[in-house]
Parts: C-alpha cells; sequence; structure tokens
C-alpha cells in the first residue's frame, strides 16, 4: 500500500528526514516511535501534503501511485488520512458543514453520487457512538473551545467518518487521559479492516498496549534506525531512548 | 447658456439644475437655498479632502449626467427584489416613491408609509417636526446637496406604543439609459415604545449608463423604542452610491444597524448614530466584500452626548482585485457622557497583492469614567487553517470559501430576520463564486 524509499525532506534549508525506507501492506498497524524532535511530525506532514516541506530526495509510492505528485486535498480524497498531533480551531466551520463539503469533495472525485441527506445524518449518528464524542461537540464549530482531549477525539470522528485507507495518527494518545486513551484506541480497533492501514504516532507504549502494533519502527534524527515486532516497544519502555543513541552512535 | 452647461463642472452643472428646477420640488425653499448655499461653499469632495481622500467621487462625477427620474421598471421586473415575502415593500425607483410598485395594503395601525412629497402636503406634524433636522447640510456636501435637491423617497412614522412585527422593506432601485444623479431621501421616525424592523436594499437594474445616487435617510428612535435597520447595498457595475444614515436616539432606546455591501464600483457610507439621551444602547455591524476595482468607505460616527450608555461597532471586510476599502470609525464620549462603554473592532482579510485597506478608528474621549477600546486587524486567509481543510479531501478553492464564509459569519449572524440572513447568505456565496 505504502512505500517509502530513502526520503529525505528539509525546511528552511534545514534537513530533518535524512532517508527514510518503509514498507507497509494493507491490513497492517504500524507504530512509529521516537524521542521528540526525531521528524515523527514531519514524515506525517510530508505524507499528508503540507507545502511547506521540500522533498529532496526518494519517493513515496501509495497504492502505485506517486504521492508526491498529488495535492494534499487529493491525497485524503484517495484515502490518506492525518489525525493532527495539535488540531486546530476554525471558528465559522461547523463540524457538520466541513464533514458534508469533505464527504461530498471525496464522492465527487471518486466519481459517486451526492450522500443523501438522510444517509448523512444516519452515519454521522452511527460514528458519533462508535467514538463517544458527544453530539454537542458535532455541531459547534471545528474544534473551537475544544479541551485537547476533546480535539484529539473529534480527529477520531473526522477518520470514522471518511474511512480513510491509511490513517496517520501523530500523537494521538498525547494529552488524554486513560478512559479518553480507551475510548479512542477502541475506536481505531474498530474502523481497522483487512482493506486499510494505520500508522501510529507515539513516544510512550502506553497506547500500544491498546492498538497491537503488527511492527514498531523508532525514528531517530530524521532516520529510521531500528524496526521490529511490538516487543521492541517494551523493550523501549523499559530501557528509554537513550540505548537507541547509544546504539545508534556506537 | 448652452456653451456654460458643456464645459462647466459638475458642481457648476448641480448649481444651474438646482436654480432651474428648484420650484417644482417639494418644501420649503429656504431650507433648500441654504443647503445649496452650503454645497456651493463645500464643493465635491476631491483627494484634497481628508475625509473623501480614499475614494474619488470627483473623477467618477466627470463628464456628462442627467438629473432627470424616468420611471422604467415593471412589476415582474422588481419582483425578484422583494425578497422578503412577508413584509410591507416600499418600492422608490431612481428617487421616487413608486406606489404602484409598493406592497403597502393593511397596513397595521401605527403603522404610516406615504411618499415624501404626500407626507409634505398633508401637514403631518411628525414630518414638520422631524424633516431635514438631523443631517447637518454643513458637516457634508452630499447632506447639502441631498436636501437641496431631493425630489422625493418614503416616510415612515411608527406611532407610541405599536409594535411592527413585520419588516419594513424599502427597495431603492436605479435604472438609467444615461448617465444619471438622483437624491432619494428618506425619513423614519419610530415614537416612544414602539418597535420595528427596517430594510433598506440598494439594486440596480438594466442600465445602460452610470447612475448616481445620493441618498439619505434620516432614523428618529424615540425614547424605550426598538429599532432594528439593514442595509444590503448591492449595485453591480453601473451604480454609484453615496449613502448617508442619521440617525438619533433617545433615552433608553435601543438601535442596531448592520450594513452589507455587497457590490458597486463605489459605495461611500456615512452612518452617524447619536446617542442623546441616559441609557441607550446601539450596535453597528458591517461587511463589505470587494473585488476588481471597487471602491468602499465605512464612515462611521458613534456620538455618546449623555452617560450611561453602551454601543458596540463590528466592521469586517473581504478585499479583493485590485479594490480599496475603507473603515474610518470615530467614537465621541463627550463631557457628560460619563459611565460610556464603547467598543469598536475592524477585522480585513486581504485576498489579493493589489488589493488595498485602510483602516483609521478615531477616539476622542472628554469624560474620564468611560470604559472604550478599538482595534483593528488586516491578515490573510489562515494557511493552517486551509491546510487543515485540505487534508480532509476539500479542494483549495472551497476550503478558502469556507473560511471567507466563517469570517463573515460574525456579522452575517447579527442578523435577526432569518429570510433576511439567508438571502445575505446566498448572496455572499455568489460573491464568493
Ligand atoms: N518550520 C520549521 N522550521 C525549522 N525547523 C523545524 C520546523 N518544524 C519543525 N522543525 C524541526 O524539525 C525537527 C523535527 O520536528 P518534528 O517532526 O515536529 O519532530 P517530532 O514530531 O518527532 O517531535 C525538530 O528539530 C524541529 O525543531
Ligand atoms: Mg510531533
Amino acid at each position: 500500500m505504502l512505500s517509502i524509499k530513502n526520503l529525505h525532506a528539509s525546511i528552511d534549508g534545514k534537513e530533518i528526514l535524512k532517508g527514510i525506507n518503509l514498507e507497509i501492506k494493507v491490513g497492517e498497524v504500524h507504530a512509529i516511535m521516537g524521542p521528540n524532535g526525531s521528524g515523527k511530525s514531519t514524515l506525517a506532514a510530508v505524507l499528508a501534503g503540507r507545502s511547506e516541506y521540500d522533498v529532496t530526495e526518494g519517493e513515496i509510492i501509495y497504492n502505485g501511485e506517486n504521492l508526491l505528485e498529488l495535492e494534499a486535498e487529493d491525497r485524503a480524497r484517495e484515502g490518506v488520512f492525518l489525525a493532527f498531533q495539535y488540531p486546530i480551531e476554525i471558528p465559522g466551520v461547523s463540524n457538520i458543514n466541513f464533514l458534508k463539503t469533505a464527504i461530498g469533495e471525496i464522492r465527487a472525485y471518486k466519481g459517486l453520487d451526492p450522500m443523501k441527506a438522510k444517509d448523512f445524518l444516519m452515519m454521522l449518528k452511527e460514528k458519533q457512538k462508535l467514538v463517544e464524542i458527544d453530539r454537542a461537540l458535532v455541531s459547534r464549530s471545528i474544534n473551537e473551545g475544544f479541551s485537547g482531549g476533546e480535539k484529539k477525539r473529534n480527529e477520531i470522528f473526522q477518520m470514522a467518518m471518511l474511512e480513510p485507507k491509511l490513517s496517520i495518527l501523530d500523537e494521538t494518545d498525547s494529552g488524554l487521559d486513560i478512559d479518553a486513551l480507551r475510548i479512542v484506541a477502541n475506536g481505531v480497533n474498530k474502523l481497522k479492516s483487512k482493506e486499510n492501514a494505520t500508522i501510529i504516532i507515539t513516544h510512550y507504549q502506553r497506547l500500544l498496549d491498546y492498538i497491537i502494533p503488527d511492527f514498531v519502527h523508532i525514528l531517530h534524527n530524521g532516520k529510521i534506525v531500528k524496526s521490529g515486532l511490538k516487543e521492541l516497544a517494551l523493550e523501549l519502555e523499559e530501557k528509554g531512548y537513550d540505548f537507541i543513541k547509544e546504539e545508534v552512535e556506537a | 447658456m448652452e456653451t456654460v452647461i458643456k464645459t462647466s463642472t459638475i458642481k457648476d452643472k448641480l448649481i444651474f439644475e438646482f436654480e432651474t428646477s428648484k420650484l417644482f420640488l417639494f418644501g420649503n425653499t429656504q431650507l433648500r437655498d441654504q443647503a445649496m448655499e452650503s454645497f456651493y461653499k463645500q464643493g465635491i469632495p476631491t483627494r484634497k479632502h481628508e475625509a473623501y481622500k480614499y475614494i474619488r467621487v470627483d473623477l467618477m462625477l466627470k463628464g456628462e449626467f442627467d438629473f432627470s427620474t424616468n420611471k422604467n421598471c415593471s412589476d415582474a421586473q422588481i419582483e425578484p427584489l422583494k425578497f422578503l415575502k412577508d413584509a410591507y415593500v416600499v418600492v422608490i425607483e431612481n428617487g421616487i416613491f413608486v406606489e404602484g410598485l409598493s406592497n403597502l395594503q393593511n397596513l397595521p395601525e401605527g403603522l404610516t408609509i406615504c411618499s415624501l412629497v404626500d407626507a409634505e402636503k398633508s401637514n403631518s406634524p411628525v414630518f414638520e417636526k422631524h424633516y431635514a433636522q438631523y443631517a447637518d447640510v454643513k458637516t457634508d456636501p452630499f447632506i447639502a446637496l441631498n436636501t437641496a435637491m431631493t425630489k422625493d423617497g418614503v416616510f415612515i412614522h411608527i406611532a407610541k406604543n405599536a409594535i411592527i412585527e413585520k419588516p419594513i422593506h424599502i427597495i431603492h432601485i436605479s435604472t438609467a439609459f444615461k448617465n444619471t444623479i438622483i437624491h432619494p431621501r428618506n425619513l423614519i421616525v419610530i415614537d416612544e415604545n414602539a418597535q420595528a424592523k427596517i430594510i433598506e436594499s440598494f439594486e440596480t437594474m438594466d442600465s445602460t449608463a452610470k447612475i448616481f445616487s445620493n441618498a439619505l435617510t434620516e432614523i428618529v428612535v424615540d425614547k424605550h423604542a426598538i429599532v432594528d435597520h439593514y442595509k444590503i447595498q448591492d449595485e453591480k457595475e453601473l451604480g454609484y452610491l453615496v449613502n448617508t444614515t442619521q440617525v438619533i436616539q433617545q433615552k433608553q432606546s435601543v438601535f442596531s444597524t448592520h450594513t452589507f455591501t455587497l457590490s458597486g464600483s463605489l459605495v461611500r457610507n456615512n452612518l452617524t448614530v447619536v446617542l442623546d439621551d441616559e441609557h441607550i444602547e446601539s450596535h453597528l455591524n458591517g461587511l463589505y466584500l470587494t473585488a476588481k476595482n471597487q471602491v468602499v468607505d465605512n464612515h462611521t460616527v458613534v456620538d455618546h452626548r449623555k452617560p450611561n450608555c453602551n454601543s458596540n461597532e463590528l466592521y469586517k471586510g473581504i478585499i479583493d482585485g485590485k479594490s480599496i476599502a475603507t473603515f474610518n470609525g470615530k467614537i465621541f464620549v463627550r463631557e457628560d457622557a460619563q459611565k460610556t462603554n464603547a467598543f469598536q473592532s475592524n477585522k480585513n482579510i486581504l485576498l489579493s497583492e493589489a488589493g488595498t485597506i485602510n483602516t483609521k478608528p478615531q477616539l476622542e474621549i472628554y469624560a474620564d469614567d468611560v470604559k472604550c477600546s478599538h482595534g483593528s486587524t488586516t491578515g490573510k486567509l489562515d494557511e493552517a487553517k486551509i491546510f487543515y481543510l485540505r487534508a480532509r479531501g476539500i479542494g483549495i478553492i472551497n476550503a478558502k470559501k469556507l473560511l471567507m464564509h466563517a469570517f463573515a459569519s460574525e456579522v452575517v449572524n447579527t442578523i435577526k430576520i432569518e429570510a433576511l440572513r439567508e438571502y445575505v447568505e446566498e448572496k455572499i456565496s455568489k460573491t464568493f463564486e
């Protein structure tokens, strides 16, 4: 589904990603872990199509297509979804109108008929339940006045509504209490299927107790320095990031 | 005589027109003569006039202009402009009240609507008491010109304690086949404890020539009255509008006004609200969407003369193309006006490199125990917000439109008449196309 080869990316002339290689197949869950500043959000932003980043080398193939040639909106329409680490507030645009517009455009892109209002409302209800988000929040402007946890939950709600193929969750667990974490993880697990794939970016192993990854990668200084099975996350938790640094620098 | 007219300036032409037609105009010649004299002293403002330096009305008024006021509109043409289905509708075509196009059947008790000419003819004491008492000819050349040259308009009176549920919709429609100057004038008096909702819309139709409308409305809001006032300006490319609105408020009254400027080559709004007694509340909201070569200039004055009043002003603009938008908001707090709360905010989004926004708040405070604040911002659409929307599959054009709607919604949501809000929202959507 996704093949990243020797990806180098920089911002304002400063190189952040220094040769990333990553292969993800449908049905898989990959966890990317790493210390602050290692480039996790940069990788997520490059995948989502943020134009401030310059890709200086390498390629990203997504379902046979060169992802880097697609505009951000077309990537979303092709099923790429980024749950932002810091979701922003957009006063004056209601969540419902936003989702209606997004679904409308995605369906038009795929050559599908517009969704019926009734079906949209049913879907809205169903997904609200799935991710246990308050109805009152959904009827408000995007993230306006939401708590940190509510914003994160709204990201997962949008993911549920848009039914992406490749979901990238950028530190969706940070700032969540244990109940919220369980709900979010539960939502992600329910949305997981054989047809889609998930990248979970986190720097705690906590979330991985709830969402079991197939693979764990450790990002350090713009490179994946170690990959392994889910046990790697536990090892990392136990020994801390310093052991990686020592290993890499050795 | 012939040659004088051809080579003379617009000022001379206006004076000549006045002298030859004043015997046929309604009302008191002395008032008109004084007004004309005042116009003569002030002249058409040029870029040397501080208050008009960003809007070159003088350049627009070059060339030949006609002063006749023909009636061209049919019922069928007016119908689509009557966007409020449940309203009392007044149609003013090229400055003249047209009963035949209006819908004024079954007016409720306490509501009088008639032409200015008829109000004057009938010696209405309310008309006589208030007509031309508030907009001061010495303060502005267009007030002077309108006072001297107006031919007609509407007189609306809401009697004491009358609560008029349905909105009153005044449609100003201009049609011209030759460049034309008109001076419509309205007087609206809301008596003690009465309530009304008044909408003034400005449209042009079927024109093949420029039409310059120097429109003036005086609004008297008596004690305890509650008035909700709207202006929807959508005059398209051939419309040039100077629109003066002069409001006087009495004790414990509430007046809200909303100015939406959606199109028009040149629009100048002079809005003055005088808070002439205690415990008054005033709300001034405005939204201007400018593009191409449009010039839109909002000058507002909030004049706090007595203690314990509140005023709140919010103007927002989206500026595109080579358009020039100006906001100039003056707040006076007179020596007497202790415990005044006066707030003003002007926010702008500049979509293009070539667009210009001039924003100038002016606070003149002569009382010491007051709370006043003002602020103005100009920025671009937020890139982070655009990206967030695009990351969900919304194309860049729609993403920007959503954000523009969001920006405008703060003003649009102050519209209390639902049908009007929907109409304005639809108009805004069209403007963003
Ligand atoms: N706009 C920017 N300009 C310069 N450096 C940046 C910018 N954004 C991020 N960085 C730097 O890139 C590095 C990686 O950041 P990020 O991808 O956010 O890391 P992570 O998500 O792993 O904590 C950090 O050193 C950060 O300071
Ligand atoms: Mg990060």
